[in-house]
Formats: C-alpha cells, structure tokens, sequence
C-alpha cells in the first residue's frame, strides 16, 4: 500500500490509484450480487426477504458509490486504452485525465442526485 | 498498461508464458464490451426497472427471455473474469512473495465458484 504515496505522485498517480480502488470496489459488489442472484434458486420466499438489504438507505448510499467506480472505471479504463493504441498520446494523458474528469462529472453528479433523492426522502420524511 | 520487460543490459526479456499477454488483451476486449453492458446494465435496473421494484417475480419474467439470460451470462463472465484477473494483478503487486501464490489459487477458487454459481442460476431457473 506504500506505493500509493510514496510513487512519484501527480495526477496520474491518483487516476491509477482510484482505477484501482474503484474495480475492487466494484468487484466485491458483483460478488455480493452473484450470491444474492444465486438465492433465487430457493424461490420468491427465501430471495424476496433478502431483498430488504437493497432497500436499506445505507445500501441505496453504497449504490451512489457503486455507480462512482462503475463509472470512473469505465472512462479511465478507456483513457488506458487509447494509450496504450497510441502511445503518442501519453504527451497529453494529464489533460486527458481532465478531460475525463469533466465528462465523469457530467455523467455521475446528475444521476448521483437523482438517485439520492429518494434516500433523503426516506431518511427525513419529507 | 503497455510495458515490455527490459533486462538491465537493455536486452528484451522474452516471458516464459504468453499468459500475461493474452491477460493484458482480454483486460482491453472485456473492458470495452463491459463499458457498454455493465454501465448500461445498471442504468436499466437501477432507473428502468427501478431497485425498489424489482423482486423475485420481476427477474423471474425478465428471465422468460433467453436473450436476457444470454445478455446475463455475457455480463457475468466477461465481469467477473476482468475483475478477478484485475484483483489478481492487485495482488501480485502487493502480497508478500511467500504468501502469493497461496492468495491467486484462493481467487482462482473463488472465481470459479461463483462463475458457475452465477452460470448456474442463469441456465437451471425455471418460473414457478
């Protein structure tokens, strides 16, 4: 984990690390989501009362966070490709690492608040 | 990303298996295709379907198509193999030498478990 850190640093540094962090976050979900899928094996009785932990505020909360990684996995993970055809761009992956930042947050933030609505509506009755 | 190993002399190093190769290639193909099937998979359950409705029934019936438990597979298999090949990589960079072979078989374990836990429940559900 001290590579983290200790490696040279800068914005592309912080690009691979959240690459990273966000396809293990990802990764433990889509665990979870075998398993769970794999209880419809045991009918609508034992797979519906599970189903409560997806309801759950903190797990709507998760979810934000999920579609966080989903999405910034899926747009850095791209930037590495087009690197990695065209090595030429490496000149310029900072600002393409912007870039993508801006298209990241054009997607994430508004779905983000639409899916946190309904999780303030419940949490405070409103 | 694209590095070649270089010896010290600056001579190419020349790895005794293509394995990593061909893990570097799938990591590019799969993270294309899942791009698009994995965000628009959430985006359609989460906003579509919507989580608070979706039940036992809802997969039930979405399952009555065979083209939803291809699509289910696809995502299951190229998913999870890009990820388990990307949490082995993780890995390898920061188990310790002793114990990292004994760490990759337990993800291989686990990959293969849940793939065909997965796979499973795809192939042999049946509507009640």
């Amino acid at each position: 984990m001290r590579e983290i850190y200790t490696y040279r640093g800068g914005p592309g540094m912080i690009a691979w690390a959240l690459h990273r962090l966000a396809g293990l976050g990802v990764i433990l979900f889509l665990a979870l989501h075998i398993f769970d899928i794999f209880l419809m094996q045991f009918g609508p009785e034992t797979f519906n009362q599970l189903l409560f932990l997806y309801k759950h505020p903190l797990f709507r909360l998760m979810e934000i966070f999920l579609l966080f990684g989903l999405l910034y996995h899926a747009l850095n993970g791209l930037r590495v490709i087009l690197l990695d055809l065209f090595p030429a761009t490496a000149r310029f992956q900072v600002q393409l690492w912007y870039v993508q930042m801006v298209i990241f947050a054009a997607a994430f933030i508004p779905l983000a608040v639409l899916m946190g609505i309904p999780i303030v509506r419940e949490l405070f009755a409103v | 990303m694209a590095t070649r190993m270089i010896s010290r002399r600056g001579v190419p190093v020349q790895p005794r298996s293509r394995f990593e190769l061909y893990a570097w290639l799938f990591m590019r193909i799969s993270g294309l295709v899942l791009i698009f099937m994995a965000v628009f998979h959430f985006l359609y359950m989460h906003f579509y379907l919507q989580v608070d409705h979706i039940d036992f029934n809802v997969i039930a019936s979405r399952w009555q198509n065979p083209l939803w438990r291809l699509y289910d597979f696809l995502l299951l298999v190229f998913g999870f193999t890009h990820g388990m090949n990307g949490a082995r990589v993780v890995a390898e960079d920061y188990v310790p030498r002793m114990a990292r072979r004994g760490v990759v078989a337990i993800l291989v374990l686990v990959y293969l478990v849940f793939v065909f836990m997965g796979a499973w429940i795809i192939f042999t559900f049946r509507t009640p």
